[in-house]
């Protein structure tokens, strides 16, 4: 019997980058290899004190840093995934759903919660990564579709934070049709004449790109986010060259047309409030 | 004719018929009993394979190269009354994506599909039937269109997915297949479509938001191609039968899991063994779908396709 197990095999660390860092108290960048404590880095948003890397968060992050107070209440927060496929690859889907849920602590790869933002009540539904590289099955469209009911109920504007790797592979037809279901929803939104914010962060592509995140009436993204359709490598090999610099950031979205703005984290909440006080019907905004 | 490896048996009893005609025209004997015969075998035989199709094989003969194309749909519907319309107005009028206006017995209809190629030539010059951005805002363009002049629209679905190109990316492949996501759910005229051959994942869903969605029998329709998701999943390009086994993408599939809204069957062999009867088939199953979607009003037919769509998913209250 050993103190320490190695849970995965055949884990390497290139030496040359290896710095003798104790686990729980410092963050590296992996950009900039800048070292900060964790409070550093959470109290500057998650992104990096010296170049301004956006790590992956959270939607617990995400709502820590939108809602006011850090108050807010979840909606649909129970549903978890069905097996409507019995889908086996390497792995039954069912498992990989249980330790999933278990080895994340999450439901499934997205989150919906109502609350304040700067002071305008808002619905947001935020993507997890963490969960399945964030893709969409029946639980991401229905919790939206729960999300947009919400907002609509209430007359709230509601915001998507996507990160996802597109639609998930183990439900197949039930996931494709989820972009169809989500962007359904969001025409029952504009009905109610009520905003719709994207939010892309990295990575977007996919299915999601394809479905709602495309669909705001304001686009914006974090710096450097991964947004596209295909992603970089199928791009890549089917032209059979090397991808030009800053391809499918957001930055080259921006450029292209399919982004209102880009914002930093630190900016997002004001920003974001700003934009949504410009939409909203005048009697709606309260300090 | 170009024979799948499971169709081995037919290619064999074709020869045989073949071989028979041939004797009969140079030595003049009468083989004629022999040769109905061989062709009760062969009818026999057809209906035996494609009676018990698996997963895999389906997807195969969905992508029979002799299987009929879109414009090959058109065409024969409308007995050539038929314009056909190009260009998104924006960037590029988009070879894998055609439509047009055309007449079936008297009535004007919106017709968009992406299209293939049968030569090497044409394959290239349709790309594969992949659509670029310019594809979907030509299709969106046209549906508008029709819209405008209360025309129903009908889609045939072909691809094997919407480009993944550069420039593709640089114009808005996602936005482009988005926005006719939510486009389609609010046209107020009928909106019937059919999956003819492959539909591959968004680049099929891009012009699959209808009333009615429906597929031939040989045909599937997936948020991925098998041989995709085995390299993805298995990591290996050897599991795609496995995987089109898992991705329950036959139309039977989609019918029970209530993502579509009815299957259209197809000739004995497949469409392309008698690609006329298919054509017949599909036509009077366009006409009698819209005599049931006209009755219905405009702002309830949009409420009932976009409540369709809204209620697709399995979930559980954990």
């Amino acid at each position: 019997m050993s103190w320490f197990k190695r849970k995965k095999k055949g884990v390497t660390t290139d030496s040359r980058e290896k710095k003798e860092i104790p686990e729980g108290l410092w963050y590296q960048c992996p950009e900039c290899k800048n070292v900060m404590s964790h409070e550093q880095h959470s109290d500057n948003n998650w992104t990096c004190t010296q170049c301004d890397y956006h790590e992956k968060i959270g939607s617990l992050e995400y709502f820590s840093i939108l809602f006011d107070d850090n108050a807010f209440t979840e909606v649909a927060s129970h549903l978890i995934s069905g097996d409507p496929l019995q889908f086996v690859d390497t792995k039954n889907y069912k498992d990989r759903i249980r330790t999933t849920i278990a080895k994340t602590g999450l439901k499934d790869a997205v989150r919906v919660a109502r609350g304040k933002v700067d002071g305008v009540e808002s619905v947001i539904a935020c993507m997890d990564f963490a969960f399945i590289g964030g893709s969409m099955g029946s639980v991401v469209g229905e919790k939206f579709a729960k999300g947009v009911d919400e907002a609509i109920a209430n007359g709230l504007p509601f915001i998507c934070i996507s990160k996802s790797g597109g639609a998930r592979m183990m439900e197949a037809g039930f996931s494709l049709m989820q972009m169809a279901k989500t962007s359904a929803k969001l025409t029952r939104l504009a009905e109610a004449g009520l905003p719709y914010v994207s939010i892309l962060t990295d990575p977007t592509t996919g299915g999601v790109t394809a479905s709602f995140a495309m669909l705001g009436d304001i686009n914006i993204a974090e710096p450097k986010a991964l947004i596209g359709f295909a992603g970089p490598r199928v791009v890549k090999e089917t032209i059979g060259k090397d991808l030009p610099d800053g391809f499918q950031s957001a930055e080259f979205v921006l450029e292209h047309g399919f982004l209102d703005y880009i914002v930093a984290r630190k900016d997002l909440k004001t920003r974001l409030a700003m934009s949504l006080r410009l939409m909203l019907k005048d009697q709606l905004v309260q300090n | 004719m170009n024979y799948l490896e499971f169709e081995a048996p037919l290619k064999e009893l074709n020869e045989q018929i073949e071989k028979l005609r041939e004797s009969e025209k140079k030595a003049g004997v009468d083989v004629s009993n022999a040769i109905n015969d061989l062709q009760k075998t062969l009818l026999k035989k057809t209906e035996e394979i494609y009676n018990n199709l698996d997963p895999w094989q389906k997807v195969q003969v969905s992508r029979h190269p002799d299987r009929p194309y879109t414009l090959q749909y058109i065409e024969h519907l409308t007995q050539g009354q038929f314009v056909e319309l190009h260009g998104d107005r924006t960037v590029k009028d988009d070879k894998a994506m055609v439509g047009g206006f055309g007449m079936i017995d008297g009535r004007s209809i919106m017709f968009i599909g992406q299209q293939k190629g049968n030569t090497t030539k044409l394959r290239q010059y349709r790309n594969f039937g992949m659509a670029n951005p310019e594809g979907y805002r030509k299709a969106l363009r046209l549906m508008k269109l029709a819209e405008k002049f209360n025309k129903p629209i009908v889609t045939f679905i072909d691809t094997p997915g919407a480009f993944p190109g550069l420039e593709a990316e640089e114009r808005g492949q996602g936005e482009a297949i988005a926005r006719n996501l939510y486009e389609m759910m609010k046209l107020r005229v009928p909106v019937i479509c059919i999956i003819i051959g492959e539909g591959a994942s968004g680049g099929a869903l891009g012009i699959g938001i209808g009333d009615r969605v429906m597929m031939l029998e040989n045909t599937w329709y997936s948020v991925i191609s098998p041989e995709s998701c085995s390299s993805i999943l298995w990591r290996t390009w050897d599991q795609k039968v496995t995987a089109s086994k898992a991705l329950k993408l036959t139309a039977e599939d989609m019918l029970g899991n209530g993502l579509i809204d009815g299957i259209i069957k197809e000739p004995i062999g497949g469409a392309h063994a008698n690609p006329t009867e298919m054509f017949e088939t599909v036509k009077r199953e366009i006409k009698q779908q819209l005599d049931v979607l006209d009755k219905l009003d405009p702002a309830k037919r949009c409420d009932q396709r976009i409540d369709k769509f809204c209620a697709m998913g399995v979930v559980v209250e954990s």
